[in-house]
């Protein structure tokens, strides 16, 4: 194979975690939301774990982006 | 001369385009440029080397001294009156005194507020270089002076936790002496799991900085990359027949989408790297109680 094309097929698997993230973003959101309508008055309470988790989450994702995008541009 | 519809639409578009883009000296109608090119690092004072490293003041540097200059006069200007009563502005930078103090206090508890200024500082930092990150550039800003994000550099990003490590490790043995390393070994594990706990109680430790430099790296990285690549989008549509120019919209409205996700995140984010170190920080202050 050419180094070439083995740079782009890296480079698109590389970004597949971005898929992980998406299931991982709608399950946190999800959870939540099915939490705060069983139980809304502790719904804010909960508000600051719910960013911290969709921030770690996002994370993730990103991280196969970056290095996906890096696999494209440095080599 | 009269304009008709089908320009009057490019040329807004191209014109709010300009504003968006963060690309240096660029004309109106631009081809669409790297999205990489807004990472470049350009000295603008060269300084010679001190001991093999570059002194250089960069633009790095220059969108680091205006975050925290602007940090700095806020916060000076709005607490100068000190009311009992705050105005707008005392009331804003109250707000935020309140935020960061709450989540010490609820992160390490009383004795931790002893590492409130340092905490207050790493959120204000990176929360301003986040913000001032996503101004768009003044179209035709001479090379160099483009909006720069100084969080989009790894370096940057990495240098601060390692900082927070650092503290970490120095007042962890400060404090606990070698009963620091009771942070290794968690409490209530079975005897004969306990040297396999132990490495990968290490291993997690030594991820720390790293995981918490390349995550904030990682988000304004690929959040402006994404905001620059559909900026390209808009470029080549513009490029085309008027129904393309038309179609231009959509990655347009893309690029309003996405810049009010990284609005958010650029808070977020700010926000998880404070709320991650008061969590390291807990642990050096209880080592025993892991």
């Amino acid at each position: 194979m050419e180094a070439e094309a083995a740079k782009y097929i890296g480079a698109g698997i590389a970004s597949l975690p971005l898929a992980g993230a998406a299931v991982g973003l709608g399950i946190i959101f999800g959870n939540f939301l099915s939490g705060a309508f069983r139980n809304p008055s502790a719904a804010a309470a909960n508000q600051q774990t719910l960013l911290l988790a969709f921030a770690l989450t996002e994370f993730t994702g990103l991280l196969g982006f970056v290095i996906s995008i890096l696999i494209l541009v440095v080599f | 001369m009269t304009i008709s519809l089908s320009d009057l639409i490019p040329t807004l578009m191209s014109l709010i385009l300009s504003k968006l883009s963060a690309f240096s000296a660029a004309p109106i109608m631009v081809m669409a440029a790297d999205p990489m090119e807004q990472f470049e690092i350009v000295r603008l004072a060269p300084f010679p080397n001190v001991f093999g490293f570059d002194l250089s003041f960069t633009n790095s540097s220059l969108w680091m001294t205006i975050s925290v200059t602007a940090a700095l006069i806020f916060f000076t200007l709005s607490t100068r009156g000190r009311a009992l009563i705050p105005g707008r502005a005392q009331s804003v930078a109250e707000i935020i005194y309140e935020f960061i103090a709450n989540m010490v206090r609820d992160a390490i508890g009383p004795e931790g507020m002893k590492f409130f200024p340092y905490v207050f500082t790493l959120f204000i930092f990176v929360l301003m270089n986040n913000l001032f990150g996503l101004f768009p550039t003044i179209p035709g800003a001479p090379h160099g002076l483009h909006t720069f994000t100084a969080t989009s550099h790894i370096i940057v990003t990495l240098a601060l936790a390692f900082l927070t490590i650092a503290i970490v490790i120095i007042y962890g043995f400060y404090k606990n002496g070698f009963g620091f390393l009771k942070l290794f070994v968690p409490s209530g594990v079975p005897a004969w799991l306990l040297p396999l706990i132990v490495l990968i109680e290490f291993i997690s430790f030594l991820s720390r900085p790293l995981s918490l430099g390349i995550r904030l790296f990682a988000n304004m990285f690929a959040g402006h990359i994404i905001l620059k690549v559909f900026a390209g989008f808009v470029v080549s549509l513009l490029g085309g027949g008027f129904m393309l120019k038309l179609l231009a919209l959509v990655p347009m409205l893309g690029i309003v989408a996405v810049m009010m996700l990284e609005i958010l995140v650029a808070f977020l984010q700010a926000y998880v790297f404070a709320i991650l170190t008061c969590m390291y920080l807990n642990d050096a202050e209880h080592a025993d109680a892991h």
